[in-house]
């Protein structure tokens, strides 16, 4: 067979599979409009299907607690709620007696009512609850009809499933000895399917389109659900190219897997924080995930953005609260609101300035307008009680504007406590490191500040005079450049001698080529995506602090940027070899 | 009958969980409680029928209670749209 171009689709739970694929059949009866001579008998056997309905769910439940977890199982929940929503068991009762039709008429035309009005629907998500619907109705229909609920559970060779879609139902119960992956017509990543696959860690290929229909039984599929591509008859030079991928991919996650609730140690035995970055609760779950010890970054703008007026501080206080719940006693750097710039809020109608970057944003804006500035920080205040609260300001220059800052907090901390509201004894309070004059004068903030965070992507960009935003200009976004590892270097040495730490948030923190430095340098705390503390940590547990410290010293000294990355890929080769 | 509009913190919307918590807790009322938004009116009882509403992160949406025990429900379920759910 000629090569053939691949099927693309969302890589929804990652991994690689080559496996013969199983074709799932859609199931879609249509029942016939047919009038019932005893609407009380249909009624009857409605309630009998509905009960045989809610055994099996709970069964499924039950099993879906005991092989992924109870708060994935929640779904199933939900599946039986449905059974005792009354306006979906009810509208069906009204239809058997109103109009004398057979039970499994008045179930497809009420169940088909609500899938067709959230199938309507602009979210995503509540699109997706049709599929729950679908998945509930199918299965008191086939109770009705007294055929058995089309199952993948039979299943017993290995193989990748190839459906329409799956419901919720049918991925749970996927006899994972013999399923190693699915690819699927429809669905998002947010589809229940994608959401168990995950949690199931099996990979799976959705949203792929038509094409997968054509897949045929026992055809030969390479599931590449790291790129989101599905190869059907593969060639024996690709199968050839996927196999290796697939072991190298393989034993890279089961070595990262084992590092996920382990603390970050270098070789040497140096303890260091790695911390991730979010920007909205949605990010939660992977920082669990990927076992970063902190947040070392919640960008605040999220929430005052994509809408018509500002977050209240009621709002703001269950967010962050929501945020210092979940994480448990782990640290949470919270920055105060960082517009301007290249973040516009249309609603606060602020007037256009000729260099954004270099004007009113982020805590220059917050002080002047303390209408938004001070019940952003009652809300942190507040939230404070919740867990282990620190707080950041963002783009100081000067020590007047952190002054400033510090005022205005102990200001509404003292109101809150007059109120009676509960306030954390004690928050760290710190400056963000994005302006060269702070990196430069950092020891002037050390003595009072409780921490320093540096923004890399700022920094480089005002260090550089280079605008981010503009590509002829990229080539001077240079991490490694002798002049950003000295202010580095600065603010650590400031910090270190007045007792403080310093945790870095910019992308830098994240990159292989300047964590060595960075760890050398004698950074505290590490905050990046949160997709790559896993393999920062396996780096750092390959490095010498000791060795690295000289490294550094040797790189601070070097003319460029060039000349730094090939000394550091040079170091590291002499080391792994 | 009473009622009362509240503004839906989070950043999600009502979906799957809030409004499973929210029917879970108006079912336990034996008043009559209608949702309201964008001038679509459902049983608060139904969380398929809340879920058809739509409810996004900023909408105003409107409880209206009916029958015993209105002011304790209208108590009970109106901040449930002011919090951040998962």
């Amino acid at each position: 067979m000629t090569t053939k171009q691949p099927i693309p689709g969302i890589a929804a739970s990652p991994g690689i599979v080559i496996a013969k694929a199983y074709v799932a059949e859609a199931e879609s009866f249509v029942p016939e409009l047919a009038s019932a001579a005893n609407p009380a008998a249909e009624e009857a056997r409605l309630d009998a299907a509905i009960a045989k309905a809610r055994a099996e769910l709970e069964a499924i439940k039950n099993d879906a607690a005991a092989r992924i977890g109870a708060d994935k199982a929640e779904i199933f929940e939900g599946h039986l709620l449905l059974l005792e929503d009354p306006d979906l068991i009810d509208g069906i009762r009204e239809k058997l007696t109103s109009d004398g039709v057979t039970a499994e008429y008045a179930l497809y035309e009420t169940a088909q009512g609500f899938i067709e009005v959230l199938q309507s629907m602009d979210n995503e998500l509540l699109r997706e609850r049709a599929v729950d619907v679908k998945d509930v109705s199918g299965r008191i229909m086939s109770h009705l009809r007294g055929v058995p609920h089309a199952s993948l559970s039979s299943i017993a060779e290995p193989c990748v499933v190839v459906a329409r879609d799956l419901t919720p139902s049918d991925t749970a119960q996927l006899d994972l000895a013999y399923v190693q992956g699915f690819v699927t017509e429809i669905g998002s990543r947010t589809s229940h399917s994608a959401i168990m696959a995950r949690s199931l860690e099996i990979p799976a290929v959705v949203g792929a389109g038509e094409a997968v229909l054509a897949i045929r039984a026992g055809a030969t599929v390479i599931l590449d659900a790291v790129e989101g591509r599905v190869h059907v008859d593969p060639s024996p030079e690709r199968l050839a190219e996927y196999e290796a991928k697939k072991a190298a991919y393989d034993k890279n996650k089961a070595e990262l897997a084992l590092l996920k609730d382990r603390p970050t140690v270098s070789k040497d035995g140096h303890r260091v924080e790695l911390a991730a970055n979010i920007g909205s609760v949605k990010d939660l779950e992977k920082v669990l995930d990927n076992g970063a010890e902190a947040i070392g970054l919640f960008r605040t703008e999220f929430l005052y953005m994509g809408r018509s007026s500002l977050p209240t501080e009621e709002e703001q206080y269950q967010t962050y609260k929501h945020v210092l719940e979940k994480m448990n006693g782990k640290p949470v750097v919270i920055r105060t609101i960082d517009i301007g710039g290249d973040k516009e809020l249309p609603y606060l109608g602020l007037p256009k300035e000729s260099n954004p970057f270099l004007g009113e944003r982020a805590l220059r804006f917050a002080l002047r307008r303390e209408d938004v500035f001070r019940p952003q920080l009652r809300a942190l205040l507040r939230a404070s009680a919740h867990g282990n609260l620190k707080i950041m300001f963002p783009m100081v220059a000067v020590r007047e504007e952190w002054l400033a800052a510090k005022r205005l907090l102990d200001e509404e901390r003292e109101k809150l406590k007059a109120e009676g509201a509960k306030v954390a004894d004690r928050i760290e309070t710190g400056i963000m490191i994005e302006i060269p004059a702070a990196a430069i004068a950092a020891d002037t903030f050390a003595k009072d500040v409780d921490f320093f965070s540096i923004g890399t992507n700022d920094l480089i960009q005002y260090t550089m005079a280079a605008d981010r935003m503009n590509e002829t200009v990229s080539y001077l976004y240079q991490p490694c450049h002798p002049s950003i590892l000295r202010l580095v270097q600065m603010v650590i040495q400031a910090a270190e001698r007045a007792g403080k730490w310093v945790g870095m948030c910019g992308e830098m923190a994240g990159d292989e080529t300047a964590i060595p430095l960075l760890l050398g340098l004698g950074l505290h705390e590490f905050s990046m995506s949160a997709g790559s503390v896993l393999p920062a940590r396996r780096q750092i547990a390959s490095l010498s602090r000791e060795e690295w410290k000289a490294h550094a010293e040797q790189a601070l000294r070097m003319s460029g940027h060039a000349e730094v990355k090939e000394f550091v890929q040079q170091q590291r080769r002499s080391v792994t070899v | 009958m009473i009622s009362q509009t509240f503004t839906v913190a989070n950043p999600q919307g009502f979906h799957v969980r809030p409004t499973k918590t929210f029917v879970e807790k108006a079912s336990a009322f034996p008043c009559k409680i209608n949702v309201i938004n964008k001038g679509k009116k459902v049983n608060g009882k139904s969380s398929l029928s809340m879920l058809t509403l739509g409810i996004a992160q900023g909408d105003e949406v409107t409880l209206e209670i009916d029958g015993e025990q209105e002011q304790e429900a209208m108590e009970a379920l109106g901040p449930l749209f002011g919090q951040i759910h998962e």
